[in-house]
């Protein structure tokens, strides 16, 4: 019985040191909720090419990606915008060693209208007046006379952060903006609001309308294609990006350099994103 | 075993020995009721201990917002009593309340969240109280017996339901009604979300105020009718006067759970940070602005105090208001006493 025993507590040891072992190949990612989707079709299968890897992705949003590599609570955090300044202060001071952002895929944001809205175009100025609450009815762009009901993020949504950075030019959202918690709630409210108007990731769904985007009120719309996007002609592709500090977890290194190897652009435009342009 | 079968037990005298045994036995039960004593004291201090605790961790995070120095990168990001009370002034257009913490220059002014949790509030207590007090005057007066074993029950279980649940409903089917019956601009609003809120509070206010209603001494009844009062003058003028401390605690107790529900309103009300009167526009609340932002925030950020803030607003809030509704029922218990004498 002793001896038994003394078997079990050995192999339950055992079993324990291997799975510490097997927890140094272990990364874990967070943040951008536009980029889940991107990042555990990377993990999957890069998971499958390496036995032993093991990749824990999660969302949030990409201000609780970066929070978490300043808290140092994850390896590596995906974001749907660039890190502010502040922020790159604050984790190199907190973490003690230098961050480093790795651009993975591009993304192409769009912003759509109830598919009743005869509107097909619109200028980033105009949806920047639109946001910021001078434009208020949609007379003033032609179309019917009736007041904007506007659809924004949360606040923790990169999304968000990269529309105020890159429309409003940093300027403050009307308060009467709606914030809603992710791309499909904004979606689904714009496809039931006749004077609704919304932002987000490239999204077909019934009953939105995605306009055709001109940089500046004389430009040429554009759509958000994949060509569109690559050539920067398109005035809201953005990049998106890994923030790591390299050498800290050799596994977290690895995978990074996989995902923007050719192996892993392969894998972008199965989720609906675009590669880097090469 | 035939006297034992037949269920009478042989008498047995108490012998010396026996004696000793059952002294032992009452110390020891007398010990068992102290260690049980000291068990419950403990537990009924630990939950005051919890509220006292909870309290100075909340305080503790968000104070140091008002004399810490910002941290390295964050020099922009002052916070005072003025960023706190706005509004917020542009060179270009007139100032007004923002609530705008993730920007260049974040704005941190509190008062649209604060006319948003009073809104939201103010429309479910409207909504509630009425429908609950009028419930339960029917369930405590007016109903038979095997009415009020339905209707009792099922109010009770409204408390159940998740205001995950509520907050979908709302999200979902409470809004669309609201905006075709009333041809509102906005799906998502105060009104919706109050009305949501609502629901979460009438069990609340329905439990407390049949109690009390039932609670109500039969002898008054009995007076009333005696003296030739029908039962409808008896409920309005006799029992509910007399149970009216209980049904203000419970006015009170629902308030204090509209204020502080989160999910229901995070979902329904259109978190837009507005500063107006209108019960149709969209509201962001103090609850929801806290559990939409804090799972971001930087550990000991300006914004993270900020938050922190908050939920101590939110705590003094409540307390003030149940602080009120405390000494208001008992000057109600006292003048009812009084007039009893």
């Amino acid at each position: 019985m002793r001896t038994f025993a003394r078997i079990v507590t050995a192999a339950a040891a055992a079993s324990l040191l291997a799975t510490s072992a097997w927890a140094e190949g272990s990364v874990t990612i967070k943040g951008s909720d536009t980029m889940v989707i991107l990042g555990q079709k990377w993990a999957e299968v890069y998971m499958q090419k390496n036995p032993g890897a093991k990749v824990q992705v999660t969302g949030g949003g990409s201000g609780t990606g970066i929070a978490a590599l300043i808290n140092g609570t994850t390896d590596i955090a995906e974001s749907s915008r660039a890190m502010k300044s502040a922020e790159v202060t604050s984790a190199e001071s907190k973490q003690g060693s230098k961050v480093k952002e790795t651009p993975v895929a591009l993304d192409a944001l769009s912003i759509y209208v109830n598919a009743s809205n005869p509107l097909t175009e619109i200028s980033l100025p105009q949806a920047r007046k639109i946001y910021t609450g001078v434009i208020t009815n949609w007379k003033e762009l032609g179309g019917p006379d009736a007041p904007i009901t506007l659809y924004s993020r949360e606040n923790n949504s990169g999304t968000y952060v990269f529309f105020k950075e890159h429309v409003l030019q940093n300027d403050d959202f009307d308060p009467s903006a709606q914030t809603l918690p992710g791309t499909a709630s904004v979606v689904n409210a714009v496809s039931k609001d006749a004077n609704g108007i919304g932002y987000g990731g490239i999204a077909y769904a019934e009953g939105i309308k995605p306009l055709l985007i001109k940089k500046d009120d004389n430009a040429p719309a554009v759509e958000g294609t994949l060509e569109n996007a690559q050539s920067g002609k398109y005035g809201l592709a953005r990049e998106l990006y890994f923030y790591m500090f390299p050498g800290k977890n050799a596994a977290a290194d690895a995978f990074a350099a996989w995902v923007v190897s050719p192996d892993g652009q392969a894998l972008v435009e199965q989720v609906g994103y675009y590669p880097l342009k090469r | 075993m035939d006297s034992e079968a037949a269920g009478v037990l042989p008498r047995v005298e108490p012998t010396a020995a026996i004696q000793r045994a059952a002294g032992r036995n009452r110390r020891f039960t007398q010990t068992v009721e102290k260690v049980i004593e000291a068990w419950v004291k403990l537990t009924a201090m630990s939950a005051i201990l919890t509220i006292f605790l909870i309290f100075v961790f909340v305080g503790r995070e968000a104070l140091p917002l008002l004399w810490e120095d910002p941290q390295p990168g964050l020099e922009h990001e002052v916070v005072n009593w003025s960023t706190l009370a706005g509004p917020t002034h542009y060179p270009d257009r007139p100032s007004r309340f923002m609530w705008q913490p993730v920007s260049n220059v974040p704005k941190y002014n509190l008062p649209p969240l604060i006319v948003g949790t009073l809104k939201t509030t103010i429309i479910a207590i409207l909504f509630a109280a009425p429908l609950a007090i009028l419930a339960a005057i029917m369930s405590s007066e007016f109903a038979p017996r095997w009415l009020r074993e339905i209707v009792k029950p099922t109010i009770e279980l409204l408390a159940g339901i998740p205001s995950v649940v509520l907050g979908f409903f709302a999200l979902m089917v409470l809004a669309s009604w609201l905006q075709d019956l009333l041809g509102l601009r906005l799906r998502l609003n105060a009104l919706n979300a109050g009305i949501a809120l609502g629901l979460a509070v009438i069990p609340i206010i329905f439990t407390v105020a049949e109690d009390a209603l039932t609670t109500v001494p039969k002898s008054y009844r009995e007076a009333s009718f005696a003296l030739g009062a029908n039962r409808w003058e008896t409920a309005i003028k006799i029992v509910v006067p007399a149970a009216l401390p209980g049904i203000f605690a419970g006015v009170v107790l629902g308030f204090g759970r509209a204020v502080g529900e989160t999910m229901i309103v995070l979902m329904a009300s259109g978190n837009a940070a507005t500063t107006t009167w209108s019960f149709t526009d969209s509201v962001r609340t103090l609850s929801a602005t806290v559990a939409a932002e804090l799972g971001e925030v930087v550990f000991g950020s300006p914004h993270y105090r900020v938050l922190f803030l908050i939920g101590v607003l939110l705590f003094v809030f409540t307390f003030a208001v149940n602080l009120c509704g405390e000494m208001y029922v008992q000057r109600l218990n006292g003048r009812l006493e009084g007039s009893r004498s």
